[in-house]
């Protein structure tokens, strides 16, 4: 299958990717994906379907049986461990089920830590808060957060360095339907804001529902389901 | 790819992510930094007390040969005045100043006081520190035979002012001299006093005698060359010293010794660097999803090993620098309280100060931060090599820990460690020795993943087969399937408790064996001695005639002991007179093997007995032929037996007494042992010699006293060794609290799910006292098995190579059993104690931590 090719230049492409499990179990076959320029692509699929996977392999945290995984035309596949680190830590950001968030840094450290990778000032992390509704908590520990909170620390961390691609993995499984939908709402639109590609993996239809379009992972490949998230919202 | 260059950003996040540390684990950190500070401090203040009493002994024996470029003495402790003025003669030599040097007794005072006889206006030249000031009223009093000038420090000791009278001991005779005045420098401590020479060979019956002549040679002098001529001319009864030797016999003298406290002193800083390893292995296996969080975000794996590093490296800066203030005064105030040899007895006469040593402090504050480095290294090099996706998932930590489960290192570390046991000492230290102690011990930790996973996951399936309670099934089960964070606080146990068990076995031994060395020596009823009088002293053939004839005494044997110098970097070694019977000498000797029968001696050869030391020292065999300063030239000896000695390291020499007097005509005595007859008292005895017109001169003990003085001394001596050891045990504990206390907060979620499922506090903490308590036991069994074959480490390699004697195993089972249980309860409450606080968590809020 090849999901429409939306622009020119795009911002992620995996060509022929193929993993399988040390205990000989495919679970990606020869996968084509393209993503182009401030598109956000949900992908679903059963559990142990590889969804998690196919997220490691395009951040380069993983090592593909074959195939190629390029971010802005520059192949992942092929970097040594070091430049892999960063170009992560250049063009990708992370957001995760389990938010991930640093407990003895505050908040601002949280976010500014991409920007100090990067060599860059770690100024705009107090912008970057403000924008998810954390405004004037830059100095609050993780503990004194709700899920909901931590998790839009994770999204801003993900997205201060202006990263040329955004993964996440089930951002809203550890929240409540109210709380993911904010937060979800928040994520789409700092991804149009900053004009980055993004990859989401959730069971949920209704987080899917944010995507621009979905993408369901089955045996090694993924199928268009393609849904308009707009039209569901 | 383009990337901008770390600089700044990742200085700021390392300052961070330091800062975020500290806060959160403060008191983990100051205990690792507490545990290197005193492994530093305690090796610091041993290198100090060492260090100071050793350059102020040095420099004290230095003062003694002043501006001499050579100095002549006879291999035995005095030569014929006739060689001076050969000596003085001699082309290239531009000054010679003739010393005559007793040690000599005062009544009432247990050491002795330095008389160095002198001749004033060539002493001025040759050693002018120790130029006499008499006052100005009595300019000749330098030449007057009852004038006797003090150094400030004797006399304190005396309570003696200018003008005074004191009364030294001449042999057995009371000799009163007049304090004329001081000396122009002596060293602080240095109880020295000095008089005209033919004063002093008068007054201690030494006329014709000469201790040494101090040399100056001429500009342009090869002095080398000058000191190869005139020992071979001079012969073995003459020996030649450079001022060097003097620092080379001091040093010799003292080496093992100093050494010896220095390994011991590491030992701490060895526990301290495992603490640092299990604190560093805990927390990167604590942060283990962090981390990989931060390789996800774009840390490189370079970056997070230096960022742990940096860690370890400031826990060692920080407790190198308490360290190094610690040692400092440790060291004062064990000058102070001790003395410099911390009551080992080998720098006498001394009072050295601590002084602060950049390079050495330098060098120890590098130790403590190298310590911390070493022991960050392999869990910085663990954190950087994890995948990062499997580490983001919860219950990945025992992988963190999975290559200490691989075998090899530690086996190879062990075999090389039995290996390095076989090699023989480097220039007389035991190098090898030492190394195969330490690679024993990292072997031995190192393998404790692999054994701690092989017995757990026996038991745990023989538990589960039998249906035990909730606890215990538990308890095992953690054991059986996360060796590795088990194994890290088992390390401490072990580490400790091997060297309790070794330095326990290695000093019961030692003890054992001296006590049955002296039951063996010991056979007579009394034993006397001129009261301490260095060489001067003796008594003479009347005398021994008078003690022999007092009633009750059936048997007398008279001995001579006196000091042999055969090579001048090395110390003298001891020449014992003696009654010995030739053909069974372990009757009064602990022989170590066979003896060579008066058959088998060459016509004309005399049969000396040979201590180990002498075999180490200067390769004596059985049977061996040779020659020694000992009568005229050219006789021969032959070495008849080797003997065991635990009171001379730098060696001794038995010979019969008649042989002596024979090849010497020395007929005096400085010692005597005593048969009584039956049905008379060894008091009534002493009594009547008191009563000798000498009597005051003598000193007598039994065998029961010397036996309680001399363990007594064996006791003060390992004093030391205790509380270093005491030291190395709390650190251990240290570790094991600072260890079970990270891993039972790092396990807060898995105690708030089993409290979720029903498990209560109390099982919970009984599950905690479980795992500790057969943990702790399986230390314990390790480290006993351990701590056996470091031990046979030091009784049949480091002691004999250190000390040059020979020692037979004994093992303190009581000893070793009653610290096992200390240690098997005190870990356990250790662990509860820890526990208690992971469990007193609310339970809803353990298990929804992220962390």
């Amino acid at each position: 299958m090849r999901p429409a090719k939306p622009s020119a230049s795009p911002s992620l492409e995996c060509r022929g990717l193929s993993k399988h499990y040390g205990s000989g179990r495919v679970v990606l076959a020869g996968l084509d994906f393209v993503l182009g320029e401030g598109e956000f692509v949900a992908v679903m699929g059963d559990s142990g379907v590889g969804k998690s996977t196919l997220l490691h392999l395009i951040a380069g945290l993983d090592v593909a049986d074959s195939g190629e995984v390029l971010i802005d035309g520059e192949p992942v596949l092929s970097l040594s461990d070091d430049d892999a680190t960063r170009l992560r830590r250049q063009k990708l950001g992370f957001v995760f089920q389990a938010f991930h968030v640093l407990p003895h840094l505050t908040l601002y450290q949280n976010v500014a830590v991409p920007l100090l990778l990067n060599n860059l000032s770690p100024t705009p992390a107090h912008d970057m808060l403000a924008a998810v509704g954390l405004g004037g908590r830059g100095n609050d520990m993780p503990r004194e957060l709700s899920g909901g909170e931590l998790q839009r620390v994770a999204i801003a961390r993900a997205l201060v360095h202006r990263p040329r691609l955004i993964l996440a993995d089930e951002p809203t499984g550890n929240l409540d339907p109210q709380t993911a939908h904010e937060v979800l709402e928040l994520l789409r639109a700092e991804i149009k804001a900053t004009r980055a590609a993004a990859v989401m993996v959730t069971h949920s239809e209704a987080a899917a529902a944010f995507a621009d379009r979905v993408l369901i992972l089955s045996q090694g490949a993924l199928h268009d389901r393609a849904r308009k998230a707009t039209a569901a919202r | 790819m383009s990337t901008p260059k770390t600089g700044r950003g990742l200085t700021t996040l390392a300052r961070w992510m330091l800062g975020a540390q500290w806060r959160s684990h403060r008191g983990r950190a100051l205990v690792a930094m507490v545990t290197i500070a005193l492994g530093v401090g305690l090796g610091y203040a041993v290198y100090l007390i060492n260090g100071a009493a050793f350059n102020e002994f040095s420099a004290a024996a230095r003062s003694l040969s002043g501006q001499a470029d050579l100095q002549v003495r006879g291999a035995q402790p005095f030569m014929d005045e006739a060689i001076y003025p050969r000596l003085a003669m001699r082309v290239g030599v531009t000054a010679a100043s003739p010393v005559l040097e007793v040690d000599v007794a005062l009544p009432g005072k247990s050491t002795t006081l330095k008389v160095l006889g002198m001749d004033a206006f060539r002493a001025r030249r040759m050693t002018p520190d120790l130029v006499s000031i008499p006052s100005s009223q009595a300019m000749l009093d330098v030449l007057a035979d009852d004038a006797l000038f003090l150094s400030p420090s004797a006399k304190a000791w005396l309570g003696a002012q200018d003008g005074a009278h004191v009364t030294l001991l001449g042999g057995t005779s009371p000799i009163t001299l007049r304090v004329a005045g001081g000396i122009l420098r002596a060293r602080p401590g240095q109880r020295i006093g000095v008089m005209d020479i033919a004063a002093v060979q008068t007054h201690f019956h030494l006329q014709g005698k000469l201790s040494h002549v101090d040399l100056q040679l001429a500009r342009g002098v090869d002095s080398d060359a000058f000191r190869q001529a005139l020992q071979s001319e001079l012969g073995t009864h003459l020996v030649v010293d450079a001022p060097s030797d003097v620092e080379s016999r001091t040093d010799r003298l003292s080496r093992a010794y100093r050494i010896n406290m220095n390994v011991l002193a590491l030992m701490a800083l060895f526990t301290g660097a495992f603490l640092v390893f299990a604190t560093q292995a805990a927390g990167v296996v604590r942060q283990r999803a962090q981390l990989a969080m931060l390789r996800v975000l774009g840390m490189t794996r370079m970056d997070l090993v230096r960022q742990i590093l940096l860690e370890g490296g400031l826990l060692g800066l920080g407790g190198g620098v308490l360290g190094i203030a610690l040692g400092f005064m440790v060291a004062a105030l064990a000058l102070r309280v001790f003395g410099g040899d911390l009551g080992g007895g080998y720098f006498p006469g001394v009072e050295p100060r601590v002084a602060f040593e950049p390079i050495a402090s330098a060098i120890f504050l590098l130790l403590g931060v190298g310590v911390a480095l070493a022991g960050s290294l392999v869990p910085a090099l663990e954190a950087a090599k994890a995948q990062p996706a499997p580490a983001l998932k919860a219950g990945s930590e025992e992988l963190a820990l999975a290559p200490f489960g691989t075998p090899w290192p530690a086996l190879a570390c062990l075999v090389v460690g039995v290996a390095l046991a076989l090699v023989p000492p480097v220039n007389g230290v035991p190098v090898a020795g030492y190394g195969a102690m330490a690679l024993l011990l990292v072997g031995a930790i190192a393998l404790m993943p692999r054994l701690t996973a092989m017995v757990f996951r026996r038991a745990s399936a023989r538990r589960v087969a039998r249906q035990g309670n909730v606890a215990t099934m538990l308890a095992l089960a953690r054991l059986a399937n996360a060796p590795g964070q088990a194994s890290i606080a088992m390390g401490g146990v072990l580490s400790s408790f091997a060297l309790i068990v070794a330095m326990a076995i290695m000093v019961a031994s030692f003890r054992v064996s001296v006590e049955h060395w002296l039951a063996h020596l010991l056979s007579a009823d009394i034993y006397g001695r001129v009261v301490q009088g260095g060489d001067a002293a003796g008594l003479r053939p009347d005398q021994q005639a008078q003690v022999a004839a007092v009633g009750g005494i059936a048997h007398v044997a008279f001995a001579r002991v006196s000091r042999l110098t055969l090579d001048v970097a090395k110390p003298p070694v001891a020449l014992i007179a003696r009654e010995l019977d030739a053909a069974d000498p372990d009757a009064t000797l602990q022989m170590t093997g066979n003896v060579l029968q008066p058959t088998s001696w060459h016509s004309g050869e005399t049969p000396v007995w040979a201590s180990e030391a002498m075999v180490d020292l200067y390769g004596y065999r059985l049977g061996q032929r040779l020659e020694l300063p000992v009568g005229g030239r050219g006789e021969r000896f032959v070495v008849a037996g080797i003997w065991r000695d635990y009171v001379r390291q730098t060696g001794a020499l038995q010979m019969r007494v008649a042989d002596y007097r024979r090849l010497t005509g020395d007929v005096s005595a400085t010692d005597m042992s005593i048969t009584l007859r039956p049905s008379t008292t060894a008091t009534q005895v002493i009594h009547a010699l008191k009563k000798l017109p000498f009597g005051d001169a003598l000193e007598f003990s039994q065998p029961g006293e010397i036996r309680a003085r001399t363990l007594t001394t064996f006791d003060r001596a390992f004093a030391v060794t205790y509380l270093l050891e005491a030291v190395a045990m709390v650190i251990g504990l240290f570790g094991v609290g600072a260890t079970f206390s990270t891993q039972a907060l790092a396990r807060a979620h898995e105690f708030g799910m089993l409290r979720h499922v029903g498990v209560t506090v109390r099982q919970i903490l009984a599950m905690i006292a479980a795992e500790a308590g057969w943990l702790t036991l399986l230390g314990i069994a390790m480290g006993c098995a351990l701590g056996f074959a470091i031990s046979l480490i030091l009784v049949f390699v480091v002691n004999p190579q250190s000390f040059h004697w020979s020692i037979s195993l004994h093992v303190p089972w009581a000893e070793i059993v009653m610290i096992g249980c200390a240690m098997l309860v005190s870990s356990c409450v250790t662990a509860v104690l820890a526990g208690h606080r992971a469990v007193s968590m609310d339970a809803v809020r353990a298990v929804r931590e992220d962390w």
